[in-house]
């Protein structure tokens, strides 16, 4: 008998990989070597335009940009512009995703559809839209403001770091607020009416409603969404590409990375950002899922 | 009494309605608004154009700009469809057999995808790029192919795993037992239950791949395999001469139609399928 099931649970098993298998080398090859490569490649001094002077200098790339003042202002920006962002976006998000649930049935579809756009636009093009408002020549931000002290008609936004860096985080903002605000809808779809309803006949305002009932009960959703965003803003590439391109001290780490490496050719160098870059990423994921007690897993509807 | 407060609550509504309405789309009435500006018009610090021109199109579409353009149109969309149907078909056979299977390293499966998701593409460029140069993959189309798999794979790992969970596989069994084949049970009990979110599955990826940016401008370097995003951030315009705002503008407004029109079309699936894959309590 038990044989006859542990036969059976060999084909099984046999089956489940045959059909995840693939999917799952493809991952592996598409990520897991390269990031390998990327980490051995650290090791050397390795220049595209003299390929031939590849040599092995261990950690040193390492230390070079540990000592560069660009490396911690980047990583600074980047830092700034990751918990900006996601502040203001959690925020916000909030009062969509409130608007979105709360919404007469007849709008509610209209509200979506509007809130799904800028989910689906291209960033490069995003970034351009918002370039372009905000530009000195082709821009009407400025004649629309001028009443505001400190806006004329010359005020150069993508002249200097805090105003670069505010159209930047303004355009990021934009972009991404319709996905937390998404995650969010679908954590307020999961706190039981009858206990809103119940705090609402215990006479309950409407903001301790807000702390003592609904909140508590979509921690997880807050939880997913913030880490997935601030996991998605510390990458932050293409908004500062197309705005500044890193200029004024408004670079951020990816645009190091790919400055120094497709930009320069300097690949053991570049690979040692890589690398860096990626274990940042990695323990932001480590901090939040120990210290926020994040359950990824469970989550994202694994059993 | 009770009237009023409605009445009040609606015109409220209404008011934050047309709030998130103008917020989500303000930004893409400005580009379009600059589309449509002569080059006089470009520098006029308003939003509206004086007059409405289609200059800009058709210097994109059958002007000096066209070849740039329009083959980074064609390689966008045949990449981006390419990806999309290798991510959806490899992530269906997966997903099935995470929620149908029981076998020993579902749970490694998910959690390699969660991890590839969360890998910042800029760590996984710079091998790439020297190591497409030696093997003749830099500028092709398969060098855009490859890595776009590691944007789309995971996230369509885990929407239809969530989503094939929901499904009631029992009915299998049932249309079995009612004396179906294995084969027809398979396909009229399962696939019409499956179909939409492998479809939902499909516009989420097809978006990833056709936002793609830094693969796009690092992997490429003529119009064989430049992506528009990468395109429009190396567009120089007509001439030295001339700014390309306007070019730009344009070109930017076509690759966002396709965008909208699934949105339009497929909001509700697109929702459920985004929220399915990211938070299921």
């Amino acid at each position: 008998m038990s044989k006859v099931v542990s036969a059976r649970q060999r084909a099984e098993t046999r089956l489940g990989w045959l059909l995840a298998g693939p999917a799952f080398i493809i991952m592996l090859l598409v990520t897991l070597y390269p990031i390998l490569q990327a980490v051995w490649d650290s090791l050397f001094s390795f220049r595209l335009t003299a390929p031939d002077d590849r040599e092995l200098v261990w950690l040193k790339n390492y230390g070079v940009i540990f000592s560069d003042a660009i490396f911690w202002r980047d990583l600074g920006v980047t830092l700034l512009i990751t918990v900006v962002t996601v502040a203001v976006e959690l925020v916000l998000g909030f009062a969509l995703a409130l608007v979105m649930h709360k919404a007469l049935k007849s709008v509610r579809g209209l509200v979506r559809t509007a809130i799904l756009i800028p989910y689906g636009i291209i960033t490069v093009v995003s970034a351009f839209s918002w370039y372009y408002m905000f530009d000195i020549k082709s821009g009407f931000i400025n004649s629309w403001f001028d009443w505001i002290p400190g806006i004329g008609a010359d005020t150069n936004w993508f002249a200097n770091a805090g105003t670069s860096l505010f159209v930047i985080m303004a355009s990021e903002i934009w972009k991404t607020t319709p996905f937390i605000s998404l995650l969010l809808l679908a954590g307020l779809a999961q706190v039981p009416d009858e206990l809103t309803e119940a705090a609402e006949v215990d006479g309950a305002t409407w903001w301790e409603r807000m702390k003592r009932v609904i909140l508590p009960n979509m921690k997880a959703a807050i939880m997913v969404a913030l880490l997935f965003r601030a996991l998605d803003a510390f990458r932050i590439f293409d908004n500062v590409f197309i705005m500044t391109n890193g200029a004024y001290g408004t670079e951020v780490l990816s645009l190091l990375a790919y400055r120094t490496s497709i930009g320069r050719l300097e690949i053991g160098l570049g690979s040692a950002v890589s690398v860096i870059l990626f274990i940042c990423v990695l323990l932001i994921t480590f901090v939040a899922v120990k210290l926020f007690k994040v359950d990824l897993a469970g989550s994202r509807g694994v059993k | 009494m009770a009237k009023k407060e409605t009445t009040k609550t609606k015109v409220l509504w209404a008011i934050a309605t047309i709030v998130v309405v103008v917020y989500a789309l303000f930004p893409v009435a400005s580009i379009l608004m600059t589309s449509f500006k002569t080059p006089s018009d470009l520098t006029n610090g308003k939003f509206l154009p004086t007059t409405f021109s289609t200059v800009n199109y058709e210097q994109i579409l059958v002007g000096d700009a066209q070849g740039l353009f329009l083959s980074s149109l064609r390689n966008s969309i045949g990449i981006a469809l390419i990806a999309t149907v290798i991510a959806v078909v490899l992530a269906t056979l997966c997903a099935y057999a995470i929620a149908r299977l029981d076998f020993p390293g579902k749970k490694l499966i998910l959690t390699t995808a969660l991890a590839v998701s969360i890998f910042p593409v800029i760590s996984i460029v710079t091998p790439l790029f020297n190591v497409w140069r030696t093997i003749g993959l830099y500028d092709t189309w398969l060098g855009l192919i490859i890595p776009y798999l590691s944007l789309t794979l995971p996230i369509s790992i885990w929407t239809l795993a969530a989503f094939f969970r929901q499904i009631p596989w029992e009915l299998e069994q049932a249309a079995q037992v009612d004396g179906a084949t294995h084969w027809q049970a398979f396909r009229k009990a399962i696939v019409p239950l499956a179909a939409p979110g492998v479809f939902t599955t499909a516009i989420i990826a097809f978006f990833i791949a056709w936002n793609d940016f830094v693969y796009g401008i690092s992997l490429t370097s003529t119009e064989a395999a430049r992506p528009v995003p990468a395109a429009l951030a190396f567009f120089t315009g007509a001439s030295q001469f001339e700014s390309p705002t306007g070019a730009i503008s344009a070109a930017a407004i076509i690759v966002t139609i396709p965008v909208v029109v699934l949105v339009l079309l497929f909001q509700r699936q697109i929702v459920s399928g985004l929220t399915q894959g990211a938070v299921k309590g």
